[in-house]
């Protein structure tokens, strides 16, 4: 998967972990929290869906590297680079 | 020949669930749905652990712990559950309060109580706006030595009427006291300022019965009449349960019994660490409850003046001990008009009090009617002050002790709502020593009640879900990579 593959990965996650929020204009340098209602629960979705979906492991200490869009792209590009997009 | 429940269960599963408490069922329906195989054991005959009730003849349904939740649960049930679920919680817009110090009626959330404290307890704007900052931001990580007691003295000092309406419907909500963490205390009662208190409408039998057809269709084998009665572990790693002398396999248990029963008793001493051991023997178990269930008869109406929770108390001041006393002088009123069960024209009274376990085990059976008879006696006293006339309205009366609770949900001690904090780090180590065993269910106070029981659920799902992934085969993995 590329950059752009797993960005929009991303997005459909949250939108279906947040159905009513407008993720159109969802600045990707700007902490998903400060922009979205999202608590802890939705980043565990998060990581749940990302391990039914592309079956990748996010140990607890890496989940601070979630904050963001850019800061999530960055962190799973390299262990997404084998997956089909 | 009694029936089996067991028919047709497989000899093996990828996860077994020990307990259909809220935490076990969402655990299981979670990993289900993320598509392994869950065999779900519950050893009374009906699912759902301490969020049940009961029929008593007459018609009347009793509901056990359907006093209020948190709007979170909102959420969580329809991502875990539902969007049926998640649409029949509805807020309970009258929260009362009636003691020594003060009676008021609130809608129990962030506007309201600044409101109240400001307005009726002249308490400066400032001061509400930084201690509600504080109780949100708290985390279970934070600093866990500063106590709510030290808190409170922080924000409110000398304010002892404050502190009893701002702690004592927390210590009902999961038995947390003034001596515990801050955190605890600020975690639960910042879900609840969120927005209010919140019931299910249909009541509990309706919650249950949805939550089952929904695990029906996420393929989880959810068996009821089936006492686990040791979970196997071989090498440090889980092997299994017994269940009617039956040995069935798994890959990953986990355990919504009590938590000091499943280390102690199910698994058994001897499989830990010895340190472990020690912190697991040393976990505080919390308080446990009496209740009191009235019916009145059909078309009797409550007035609606009582509001739909009352946390009442005759003492003078809130003290912990107070709480526990056998000799009561808080209770908490949870009035249900006929909309908890929309078609029903009854009202119900279900009385509430924490009690300690110790006050009501080892009486002799005269003794222990004698308590309860005297538990309703002085209970029907006290709730005439709202309901006048009680005795005349009423159709059905019984009572609930520790002693029951015990029976029915295998908690240790009866304990309504878990363990103390330090609770919360054992059940997260289980896994640490034994591979493929985890708990879930209401521990450390802030996993407790039925937010956080769902919620606990879903996050050890996620921990059993890695498991399974990083355990399978090695061949699916390569399967998956070549893709
Ligand atoms: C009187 C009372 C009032 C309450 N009121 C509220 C309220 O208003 N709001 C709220 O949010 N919370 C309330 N609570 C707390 C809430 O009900 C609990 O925190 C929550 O339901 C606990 O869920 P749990 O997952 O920990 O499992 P539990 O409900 O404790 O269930 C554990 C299950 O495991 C089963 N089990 C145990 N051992 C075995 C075995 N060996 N084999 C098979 N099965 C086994 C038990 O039978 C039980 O079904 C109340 C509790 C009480 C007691």
């Amino acid at each position: 998967m590329t950059a752009a593959d797993i960005q929009k990965a991303i997005l459909d996650i949250l939108s279906d972990i947040a159905p009513d929020e407008d993720l159109s204009d969802l600045k990707a340098d700007v902490p998903f929290r400060d922009q979205l209602e999202l608590d802890s629960m939705d980043f565990l979705d998060i990581v749940m869906e990302l391990r039914k979906r592309y079956r990748i492991q996010i140990p607890e200490e890496d989940y601070p590297e979630l904050a963001s869009m850019n800061s999530t792209v960055e962190y799973l590009e390299p262990l997404m680079k084998n997956v089909a997009g | 020949m009694s029936k089996d429940f067991l028919e047709d269960a497989r000899a093996e599963y990828d996860v077994i669930v020990v307990g259909s408490g809220l935490g076990g069922m969402t655990a299981a329906n979670t990993l289900a749905r993320a598509g392994h195989s869950v065999l779900l054991l519950e050893h009374h005959h009906k699912l759902g652990g301490l969020a049940t009730w009961f029929r008593r003849h007459g018609g009347h349904i009793f509901d056990v712990s359907l006093h209020g939740f948190p709007v979170g649960m909102i959420k969580s049930c329809r991502r875990y559950w539902s969007r049926e679920i998640a649409d029949s919680i509805v807020q309970l817009k009258d929260i009362r309060f009636d003691n020594p110090m003060f009676s008021l009626s609130t809608t129990f959330d962030r506007a309201d109580f600044t409101h109240l404290l400001t307005e009726r307890f002249r308490v400066p704007a400032a001061t509400v706006k930084e201690f509600f900052d504080t109780a949100r931001d708290m985390n279970f990580y934070d600093d866990q030595t500063t106590t709510t007691g030290e808190l409170f003295g922080r924000f409110f000092p000398g304010r002892e009427d404050v502190v009893r309406l701002l702690m004592e419907p927390i210590t009902y909500a999961n038995g947390s006291t003034l001596e515990d963490p801050a955190l605890t205390y600020g975690i639960v009662f910042s879900n609840f300022m969120s927005k209010g208190v919140y019931t299910f409408r249909g009541g509990t039998d309706r919650l249950i019965g949805l939550m089952a057809e929904a695990m029906r269709q996420s393929g989880v084998d959810a068996r009821v009449g089936c006492e686990v009665e040791k979970i196997h572990v071989a090498g440090r790693r889980v092997e299994g349960v017994s269940v009617g002398g039956r040995l069935i396999k798994a890959r990953a248990v986990v355990s919504n019994a009590n938590l000091k029963g499943t280390v102690l008793g199910l698994v058994g001493e001897d499989q830990w660490d010895g340190d472990f051991l020690d912190q697991a023997r040393a976990v505080r178990l919390n308080n446990s409850s009496t209740q009191v269930y009235m019916a009145l008869r059909e078309g009797e109406m409550v007035d609606q003046d009582c509001g739909d929770l009352l946390f009442t108390s005759t003492a003078p001041a809130f003290r912990t001990e107070l709480l526990l006393s056998r000799n009561v002088t808080s209770r908490t009123y949870s009035f249900y008009y006929p909309r908890t069960r929309p078609g029903s024209n009854r009202c119900l009274i279900v009385a509430s009090t924490n009690a300690n376990y110790r006050d009501w085990a080892g009486l002799s059976q005269g003794d222990y009617e004698a308590g309860k008879r005297d538990l309703i006696e002085t209970t029907l006293q006290a709730v005439a002050k709202y309901v006048p006339e009680i005795r005349r309205k009423l159709a059905w009366v019984e009572a609930a002790t520790p002693l029951t609770f015990q029976r029915y949900t295998k908690h240790i001690d009866g304990a309504s709502f878990g363990t103390k904090f330090e609770g919360l780090a054992v059940s997260r180590g289980l896994s640490e020593q034994i591979a493929g065993l985890y708990h879930t269910g209401s521990v450390g106070i802030i996993m407790s009640g039925w937010l956080g029981a769902v919620n606990y659920g879903v996050i050890v799902a996620n921990d059993v879900d890695a498991f399974l992934m990083n355990n399978a085969s090695q061949s699916t993995v390569d399967a998956v990579d070549a893709s």
